[in-house]
């Protein structure tokens, strides 16, 4: 079987970017796959350990979406599904800039926003919360960043909710997001929570990160500098994809 | 004092929604209805591959997500008429997932070692802190498959058929069916790339 021979270390045969590998991922950050606090990990959990690889030239290399993909009012979830008005909320803009961990801004790169509405029901055919739906609002948004990684997004501030976990517990109001980066590697979901919050102290979920520093890193701040007068309060949220190495410090192909 | 790099954003689950932000017309939102993520167009032969991820007591994922990303028929990614990449929703009633793609070509690994055919899978649900990354190969490449530098790092050589779909019969395309098993019995490998 032939093949096409790519350097080591490489990444997309086409496409921007000579660039390193992606760096390991520090799982010290993240949350262990088994949290039995929040019981639906119980089951979902692999028991095994991970098998630790560097990255390849697939890993290295990441899907892209062009920004032309994306409808006008998509990053204004006030307006994106209206029919007979605005979306019923605490109005907000949420913004913030993607970095990676060496401190370079992620470009041109798609978020996906998802949420509940204010009464915090989300539009979803499985969700049977009491609260009623907002017939003016889905709770999706996309937007990509900038050539500085800046992004921004407007909505209304979602509600909390209860869910079955020890009994009925409440999730605080969060908005979950979705990042690609440039590499299958740095590929992120993860949810933002609002400062001052008194339900996030008490959060399952959030709970099952490793210390207080990686949930602090989850709470967006409220910025009155950017707050638009008479109309939204704004909420600063910065997001940290893996980096790259530079190549310099790659291996050669034919070294150790 | 060491080097301070910036950490990166932990993760949290996807959530039982997870629809609404990735697949609007599944999760009931008027929006989007035309998208059709889990059917990859482009040239080559074209492939179906189906499952089911079962949780530790072998109930199956009635709410996940999974994403797909391979390479084109030649080995190549990003190639400008290939996108490579795809997502399909769990059915809601029996957990069966299922991608139309083309069967990839070889990518060669870091050390330029060429690699059987694969796609890589992540999976995303409630209950899963950080979304779970496999492999999909296909059973028929037995001389690539030993060869497989990344399947070769499964030390224990009885879980690497975990990562191999098994052919099934019917269909108008060739057929694979790749179950993934979070825990127990035949937990499948997960990796750290």
């Amino acid at each position: 079987m032939s093949h096409t021979t790519l350097p080591a270390g490489g990444g997309s045969n086409f496409g921007p970017g000579a660039a390193g590998n992606v760096i390991k991922r520090d799982r010290a950050l993240h949350a262990p796959a088994f949290t039995p606090g929040y019981k639906t990990s119980v089951l979902r959990s692999p028991r095994f350990a991970l098998v630790s690889l560097e990255p390849g030239p697939g890993e290295n290399a990441g899907p892209r979406f062009d920004g032309k993909i994306l409808a006008p009012l998509e990053n204004d979830l006030i307006r994106n599904y209206a029919k007979t008005g605005e979306a019923v909320g605490e109005r907000i803009i949420v913004f913030g800039r993607v970095l990676d961990e060496t401190g370079r801004p992620v470009r041109n790169t798609l978020i996906e926003v998802w949420q509940a509405n204010a009464g915090g029901r989300y539009r979803h055919k499985n969700d049977a919360y009491l609260a009623a739906l907002d017939p003016n609002f889905g709770g999706a948004g996309r937007c990509m960043t900038d050539d500085d990684g800046n992004y921004f997004f407007r909505t209304i501030r979602p509600g909390p909710y209860p869910w079955r976990n020890h009994g009925s517990d409440w999730r605080p109001a969060h908005i979950h997001f979705s990042l690609f980066g440039d590499a299958f590697a740095q590929r992120l979901v993860s949810q933002l929570y609002f400062e001052g919050d008194p339900l996030v102290p008490l959060c399952p979920i959030l709970g099952t990160l490793p210390d207080q520093d990686a949930r602090d890193r989850l709470v967006a701040k409220l910025d009155m500098k950017m707050s638009v007068p008479f109309d939204s309060l704004a909420y600063r949220f910065d997001i940290v994809l893996r980096g790259r190495r530079q190549t310099f410090f790659e291996n050669k192909p034919e070294g150790h | 004092m060491p080097i301070e790099y910036l950490k990166e954003t932990p993760s949290q689950t996807g959530g039982p929604y997870v629809h609404i932000g990735t697949m609007p017309a599944f999760a009931g939102l008027e929006i989007r209805q035309e998208e059709q993520q889990h059917v990859i167009p482009g040239p080559g032969e074209r492939v179906r591959l189906v499952g089911v991820v079962w949780d530790g007591s072998g109930h199956p994922l009635r709410d996940a997500m999974l994403e797909l990303w391979q390479a084109d028929s030649a080995g190549r990614h990003n190639a400008p008429d290939f996108s490579g990449w795809g997502r399909a929703a769990a059915s809601s009633e029996t957990g069966e997932w299922e991608f139309d793609t083309i069967r990839p070509g070889v990518v060669p690994w870091r050390d330029g070692t060429p690699q059987a055919p694969h796609v890589s899978l992540l999976i995303f649900a409630r209950g899963i802190n950080i979304h779970l990354h496999t492999r999909l190969y296909f059973p028929e490449d037995e001389a690539a498959l030993a060869a497989d530098p990344v399947l070769r790092a499964v030390e224990q050589t009885g879980r690497r058929a975990t990562l191999v779909a098994r052919r099934v019969e019917g269909g108008d395309v060739p057929t694979y069916r790749f179950d993934i098993r979070l825990q127990g019995e035949g937990e499948t490998v997960f990796f750290d790339m």
